[in-house]
């Protein structure tokens, strides 16, 4: 079933009859991040202002494959279990060489976790519950308003805007860009990315079929039904299934997007013309990020920050994690509880994981588009010894999926598992009454197990009965230990023994941003 | 000794991306000469017969 767009209401702003109060943030850009963005600040007490150009979610699937945190995080924003219970949840990826298919791998989720590795949902849906969510918070939407501009002052930022009732101006405090891959406002601001664009193109399409296909990922190299090239096959909600395929750097894009085109090569990967054309696009692979995230009292966010091939799903995921890493700081630095100094430490955890992402994108798309030479004749043989040899089957890369990334904090640490150090996501576990992630909220979270916390300011004293899991992922073979956890869920510090002074001092450091 | 077929590189793509890096640049004549090379340097570290018997026939399957 297509998905039905429905218009949201355009309504004349308040700022085209008479200047409007500075704003604290105005947000530009009501994509996934944009909304996630409004709505994390929302639960932090902030409300944003949400700038859209346009009256309606994205249109074509996009972003589909969102991952266990991305999933953590919608929670925490209100939307993660309608986005489970609409989406495809999938473990199983099957990789072909030819027509043969060479391996496949399951992603074998453990146990003990409210959200799954992975679900395919369509980026409209995401964006629908978003907007639905962000409107029961009373969050301020303005659709059809285009920015036009972006001035800077010392402490201020002023945009101005373009709606279908003539231009006005805000002013706000700060401005988040959340304006996708195109952003205007990083044009706006003269900067531009760095890092790598590759010769390659794909097509993507959203086709309406009835069948049975698995709920599986399924990745071909120079399959027969489109010799020489890749291409992937992924379920979505609603019998819509995206189909990737390598259209090579020497194609006309706007040639290959026409459906008499297109669906013949459909018809080649599905075997039968018993579909519906959706929607089509093409790309260009690129890995490429600013050199900097914050520019004084302008912040980018998402597509807007860093753009990466997209198989591996670490765009939209790596935006989610932007947000989560900006939300709590930005509030504090609104009402003035943290300095916008911590800022920086934005800035430089969210290069961190970008760049993460752009080498594993980089890599990816080397593999399933080697140059001519060495990198064509080792893929070849990876593919060939894959069907042969186990050893061979981890160097074939299709896409290394979505993991947070572990941050490089210099914190407190002890001998305790290390899935939990300093850095990484506080790995979740069932506890009394639900689980853990849904417990951790959005303040700082002193997680006793198994001792009595020291009575500390500001943090909030959790102290869940220690069940095998909490055991196994926070204690392993010690008897108690005290973790410090932020309001994304990062672990700031941990100890086995820590006193009211230690974790006094990690706290201070995390707000510092060190 | 068997030949060790199962993974055996802690981070794959980590080397993967050294062994392209090593031949970027290198014409296609270049780049197998130094492959000629590095099995050769790798077949002295093995060292064992046996095993690289089973690596040179692993190698020719499907060829």
């Amino acid at each position: 079933m297509a998905y039905a767009y429905t218009p949201f209401p355009y309504v004349a702003a308040p700022g085209l009859s008479a200047p409007e109060p500075r704003h604290k943030v105005v947000i530009v850009g009501a994509g996934p991040i944009g909304l996630a963005m409004a709505i994390e600040l929302a639960s932090h007490g902030v409300q944003a202002t949400v700038l859209d150009d346009n009256n309606v979610v994205s249109v074509g699937s996009r972003a589909i494959c969102w991952s266990k945190r991305s999933l953590e995080i919608l929670d925490r924003l209100g939307v993660g279990e309608r986005s489970v219970t609409k989406g495809v949840t999938w473990k199983v990826g099957r990789t072909f060489h030819r027509d043969k298919e060479v391996f496949n791998f399951d992603l074998l989720p453990e146990d003990g976790h409210k959200m799954p590795a992975f679900v395919n949902l369509q980026q409209y849906f995401v964006e629908e519950y978003l907007v639905e969510r962000a409107i029961e918070l009373g969050i301020n939407l303005r659709w059809k308003n285009r920015v036009v501009s972006v001035e800077q002052a010392a402490d201020s930022a002023t945009v101005t805007i373009e709606t279908p009732d003539g231009r006005y101006s805000l002013e706000a405090d700060w401005v988040i860009a959340c304006d996708g891959a195109r952003s205007p406002v990083r044009g706006m601001l003269g900067l531009d990315f760095d890092g790598e664009l590759f010769e390659e193109r794909f097509l993507i399409a959203d086709i309406e079929m009835q069948g049975d296909f698995a709920s599986e990922r399924w990745f071909w190299f120079e399959p027969t039904f489109h010799a020489g090239q890749s291409a992937l096959l992924h379920k979505q909600p609603d019998n819509i299934y995206r189909i990737d395929l390598q259209l090579g750097w020497d194609t006309d894009p706007e040639e290959e997007k026409k459906p008499e085109k297109v669906i013949p090569r459909i018809q080649k990967v599905v075997g039968h013309n018993d579909f519906k054309l959706d929607w089509v696009s093409v790309y260009t692979f690129q890995c490429r990020r600013l050199r900097s995230f914050v520019h004084n009292r302008v912040l980018f966010v998402g597509d807007s920050a860093h753009i990466v091939s997209p198989f591996g799903a670490r765009g939209g995921n790596g935006g989610l994690g932007d947000v989560d890493a900006l939300g709590w700081r930005l509030a504090a630095v609104v009402k003035s509880t943290a300095d916008k100094a911590c800022l920086a430490a934005y800035d430089r955890e969210r290069t961190y994981g970008a760049d993460e992402n752009l080498l594993n994108s980089s890599r990816s798309t080397r593999f399933m588009s080697p140059d001519a030479g060495a990198e064509r004749l080792f893929r070849d043989a990876v593919l060939h010894l894959a069907a042969r040899a186990d050893f061979a089957r981890p160097m074939v890369n299709s896409g290394r999926l979505s993991k947070p990334c572990v941050y490089p904090l210099s914190a407190p640490d002890a001998d305790l598992p290390q899935g939990a150090k300093p850095g990484a996501v506080a790995p979740d576990a069932p506890i009394e009454n639900g689980w853990l992630t849904e417990a951790l909220g959005s303040d700082f979270v002193l997680l006793a197990l198994g001792a009595a916390p020291p009575d500390v300011t500001g943090v909030r004293i959790l102290t869940p009965a220690v069940t095998d899991t909490l055991r196994k992922r926070y204690l392993g073979d010690k008897p108690h230990a005290l973790y410090l956890i932020r309001p994304d869920q990062v672990v700031a510090a941990r100890w086995i023994s820590g006193t009211k002074a230690d974790v006094e001092a990690a706290l201070a450091a995390a707000w510092e941003g060190r | 000794m068997p030949l060790i077929t199962k993974p055996n590189i802690v981070d794959t793509d980590e080397f993967y991306a050294k062994l392209l890096a090593t031949h970027r640049g290198l014409s296609e004549a270049q780049s197998h000469a130094l492959n000629a090379r590095l099995v050769l340097i790798l077949a002295n570290h093995i060292g064992a017969v046996d095993v690289l018997d089973q690596a040179l026939e692993l190698a020719r399957d499907g060829a």
